[in-house]
This record gives structure tokens, sequence and C-alpha cells, in this order.
């Protein structure tokens, strides 16, 4: 069954273009359906899994354009057209958590993004295996952590009585109420964010450093290049493709920023800041029951994501010649 | 470049890159850079265990010292009593059976679909292969969304079901692209010489393939679980009874509930202000079995992630 035999048909092009193609399509489908029915047959349940509970709800987002009535169709009832889309585009608070979630997004970029680089190169830098290993294992940790407990700790350490604020006394502040306006989020939000990411954000680094070539060092070194010039001129451009991946997936998940964590770390009082386009969708949707709204805000949601993975990719392509396909 | 055994990318993990042994010719600046460079990395484990440390004191100490602020490093009051009540508490042990039952359900749906995919898609002979991965991968850049997926989810009447919190999440593509990869890498020959013995398709799959990738699937089975034991939003979302509830949902009624009460619209299965020494103690022993085995699954999930960028 796993024999690799290419079909002979698919190597030369018989030249009589006479024999319409779909018959030829046909007969080829037909042949590989005969030779490999067992492998398809593997196939079939995953492939309803990928219909029912990922292509199903893209094709549901259509009530997007349709008047939506919980209990009724998945598809809605009836045309909308674009009444939802410019309900959205004229709701304040819709442009409000848009531009909460740029700047979240923006943030954690900004520092989820090369921090596992430096953490990494530090590393790398270690010469006793031992002392690497720990810190490598410590780092690791909080990556297996459930958002819940991750949120429960926030809360702990950033509450009236909490460490955060121990510290701020002991430097002759007066305690801060962090999560009771909305001033602090992005500091809580981001910070949270790199304690969780930034070690298991090394280990593609670390592999990548492994690969690069001893003899580039050596070079350098006959050249009179010193540690800071080696890292400079062979390190990173040797990681520079690790980098460049794991920037575009980073930027394809932009817009879908830290949901869940959001919605287990805001309140009322921290939304000026803290609500993204995500928890404000899910506000009015399945709090509010506004489910066709809620799915028009959802799609101009995925669309950007998807947008900015694809221009993403493009641009890397375009300039540093790595792209993810 | 790329090997396929997990103990041997570990083992590579470990070991100091690129092998940029100790010289003599360092310059003072390096030598104190090495000197600073420890003391940082130091400052970054203590900083990453803080939190852990910090929950594990308060769940032993008495909660007065909590309230006042004095409770950091080691327990103050220190009492095994919140955690004599915890316990004895017949609804979080209901939530944790709950975990383990998702858990064990989920991970098993998730192991069966993901390798029978996972195979089909690493026939490179197959006819329509790119299509099949096609439709997996954009998945990753695109999905339906979350009301989408929650009017689904009720139509299909898998509301306070298993099947909501096991279902919809069943494959991760990520993780699919992982054993596609390590199949991938499997030599041929084995399987061919099955063939030609007369094994079908299934029989390769079971006796021959599944055998050699017992590695692999220990990853698979620990990425599955650990996600599963840490999943909170679809019970949150698809369960309104509190006898469904996963530890780690009734775990956030705790801890947020309180502060969220009224953003997240649900009220009567939150608890009102529960107090820190009570909250630390669940956190603690929700979070127990995780940090237990974590030492030892640590470097299976290291050598999961290195086999799923190989094709990414």
């Amino acid at each position: 069954m796993s024999v690799d035999t290419r079909e002979p048909e698919a190597l030369p092009k018989p030249p009589s273009a006479k024999t319409p193609r779909d018959r030829r399509v046909g007969r080829t489908w037909r042949k590989a359906l005969r030779r490999d029915w067992q492998l398809y047959s593997l196939a079939l349940v995953p492939l309803l899994f990928f219909l029912v509970f990922r292509y199903l709800p893209m094709l549901g987002n259509v009530i997007a354009f349709r008047r939506f009535v919980p209990g009724g169709s998945l598809f809605g009832e009836t045309w909308v057209g674009l009444r939802y889309v410019t309900i959205f585009l004229d709701d304040p608070t819709f442009w409000q958590v848009f531009g909460n979630t740029f700047v979240l997004g923006a943030l954690t970029l900004l520092f989820c993004f090369p921090l596992p680089v430096v953490l990494a190169l530090l590393l790398n830098e270690v010469r006793s295996r031992l002392f690497k290993r720990f810190v490598q294992t410590v780092s690791y940790l909080p990556h297996f952590l459930s958002l819940v407990i991750v949120a429960g700790m926030v809360l702990q350490l950033t509450s009236i009585e909490g460490t955060v604020n121990q510290v701020v006394e002991a430097f002759g502040g007066s305690p801060i109420a962090f999560m009771q306006g909305p001033q602090w989020f992005r500091t809580i939000y981001v910070s949270s964010e790199v304690w969780q990411t930034v070690g298991w954000g090394t280990i593609l680094y670390l592999a990548a450093l492994t690969t690069i070539d001893d003899q580039l060092y050596e070079a350098a070194r006959i050249d009179g290049a010193n540690r800071w010039r080696q890292t400079w001129h062979i390190t990173l451009p040797g990681i520079r493709p690790t980098m460049v991946t794991l920037l575009i997936l980073n930027t394809g998940t932009f817009m879908a920023i830290g949901f869940e964590k959001i919605l287990l770390l805001y309140n009322p009082l921290t939304y000026p800041t803290a609500d993204v386009i995500s928890t404000y969708l899910f506000r009015v949707g399945l709090v509010s029951n506004n489910f066709s709204y809620a799915a028009a805000i959802g799609l101009f949601e995925s669309a950007i994501g998807l947008a900015l993975v694809l221009s993403a990719n493009a641009i890397s392509r375009r300039t540093v010649g790595t792209s993810l396909w | 470049m790329v090997t396929t055994d997990p103990a041997e990318l570990a083992e590579r993990m470990g070991k100091p890159a690129a092998a940029r042994p100790t010289r003599v010719g360092d310059t003072r600046g390096y030598r104190v850079f090495r000197v600073v460079n420890v003391v940082l990395l130091l400052v970054v484990a203590a900083v990453t265990l803080y939190p852990f440390v910090n929950i594990v004191a308060q769940s032993f100490s008495d909660e007065q010292y909590i309230r006042t602020g004095r409770v950091n490093l080691v327990p103050r009051g220190f009492n095994l009593k919140t955690y004599g009540i915890i316990v004895s508490d017949p609804t979080f042990w209901n939530s944790y059976l709950n975990t383990v039952v998702y858990t064990v359900t989920a991970t098993l749906i998730s192991l069966v679909l993901t390798t029978t995919y996972a195979y089909v898609l690493s026939k490179h002979h197959l006819k329509g292969r790119g299509l099949l991965v096609g439709v997996a991968v954009f998945t990753m850049f695109f999905n339906g969304g979350l009301i989408p997926n929650y009017v689904l989810i009720s139509e299909l009447g898998m509301k306070n079901t298993l099947w909501a919190v096991v279902l919809p999440n069943a494959i991760s593509v990520f993780n699919l692209l992982v054993m596609k990869a390590f199949f991938e890498s499997l030599p041929k020959e084995l399987e061919e010489a099955a063939t030609v013995d007369g094994l079908n398709t299934y029989g390769v799959l079971l006796r021959i393939v599944l055998p050699l990738s017992k590695a692999v699937i220990a990853t698979m089975v620990l990425f599955y679980a650990v996600a599963n034991w840490n999943s909170w939003f679809s019970a949150f979302l698809y369960f309104d009874r509190a006898d469904l509830f996963p530890v780690t949902v009734y775990l956030r009624n705790m801890v947020s509930g309180a502060t969220t009460a009224t953003s997240m619209g649900s009220t009567d299965s939150d608890v009102g202000q529960v107090n820190s020494n009570i909250k630390s103690v669940t956190m603690v022993l929700t979070v127990l079995p995780v940090v237990v085995i974590y030492p030892f699954i640590q470097r299976y999930f290291v050598s999961g992630v290195m086999l799923g960028a190989v094709k990414q």
C-alpha cells in the first residue's frame, strides 16, 4: 500500500489532445482510489472533524449578514446585508476595543518576540551544562500552567496585600490598587505574558544555535573579532530564519491576542485599556445575545488576522527570502 | 541535520550550544560578562519561580497574615486547616474527577484522529494529499470564530455534554504536523516489506508503524493531556451545571469570580469574595500533578516542538 509507485500517466503527457481532460482526471482518481482506498478510509473521520468543527463555523459566519434567531437555523433567517457591519463601524466602543487590541498586541510583540532571543543568547554563553539545564527547566515551567492558574497568581501578586505592593512600600511608595483602574493593565498583562512565554520561546533559537558552523567563529576570531562581534556577525545571522518564521507566526496571532487571559484578568474598572475585540464580542454575543452583531465583529477580526499573516509572509519573502510557504 | 529521536534531540538541547569551549584568550570584559550573565540568569530563574513559592507559602499560612501582606516566601502561622477543608470538599473532588475524565477521553480521541490523519498525510504518493494537508493547515490561520462555534455546539445539542469539551478541539494542527514529520522520517523499506508479506494498510499502521512510534506517541499524549488538563474556556462556555465543571472552572469561579462576575455575565456560579488562603490551596492542588510530572516530561515536549519546526 505504501509502495511509492508514481502513476505512469503523470510523467509523460500523452500527445492525444483530443481526449477530454476530465475523463483522464476521472480515470486517475479511480485508479488512486482503487489502490489507496484503505488510506483514504483512514482520513474520513479526521476530515469529518475538520468539516464539522472548523469549516462549518466558517460558513456559519454568514449570520453576520443575516438575522439570527437563537434556536433557529445555524445560518440565520433573512438577509440584512451590511447592517451589522455598519452598526459596529459606528459603535464608539468598537473603536476603543480595536485600539486596545492594537496597543496590547503591539506591546506583546515588542516584548515577547525579542526577549526569547536575548535569553537564548545568554544561555548560549553559559559553560556549565548543569546550570544551563537548571535555568532552562525552570524557565519552561510557566508554559505548562493553566491560564486560570496564571491569572490567579497575577491577581494574588498584584492585590493590595500582594508581593508587588510590598515591594512598592519597601521603596517608600503607598500601595496601588493595580486592578481597580485602567492605567496598570497593559503593564501587568505584558509582564505576565513575558513570564509565561520567554523561556519556552528559547527552544527553537537554542536549536538553531547548535547548527551554526563552529568554523565561522574560528575564522572570525582569527580576523580579530571579539565575542560581541562574533555574536553580531555570526550568531544573529545564523538564527535569522528562525526569527523571521516566529515573527510571522506571532504577527498572525496579533489580533487574537490573549482572549482567555484577558477574560480572566479584566473587570469593568479596567475595560478602558483591557477590553479587546475578542472580549468585547464575547460580551456582545454571549452575554447580551446579539449573535449576528458579534459574528460580524468576529469575522472582521479573523479577516484582519489572515491579512496580517499573508502580508507578513509576503514582506519577509521579498526582503529576507524566508517565508512560511 | 534534523533527528527525530527525542532522546537525542533532548541530549542536543542540553549540550553547550555549538560547543564553544573555555579558551585561555578570553578578554577581561568577557570574563566580567560571564559573571553578570550567571547573575542575570539566576534572577530570571528566581522571578520565574517566585509566584509558585508565593502561592505555596500562602496555602500553608493563616489568612490574617496574608491579609496584612506578610506572606511572601515562607508561610506565616503555618497550618494545614485549609488543605483539610478543600480535600474534604466533595465539590472539589467532583470537579477534579471531571477533569480526569475529560482529559482521558479527549486525549484518547485526539490521539486516534491525529495519528490516522498524520499517517495518511505522510504518504507522499497519495493523490489529493496536497488538498488534505491544505484542509488542515488553512485552519491554523483562519477560523470560524467564537460565535459560529458556539451556535454550532448549541445546535448539535452538545451543551452540557462531555462532547462539547472533547470534540471541538480534537485535532491540533500543530500536533498533526509534528506526527506527520515523524512518520515521514520512518524508513520506507519496513512498510514495503510488510506489504509484500501481505499486511494491508491497517495492519502496517498497527503492527509496523505504531510500535516504531512510541516516542512520538508519548509526546502527543503529553501535549494533548496537558492542554486538556489546563483548558477551562470550553467548559466555562458550554456547561451551565456546576456538577460538570472541571477543576479549572471551579478555580476560575473562585479566583476571578469576585472581580469579573459582571463582566462574564455569570452570577449564579460565582462564589463571592473567597479568601486568598483558600484560593492558594486550590491553585496548589490543581497545579500539583503538572508540576510533579513536569521534570520527567519536559524533554518530550522539547523534542515535539523541534519536530514540529522541521516542516514549518
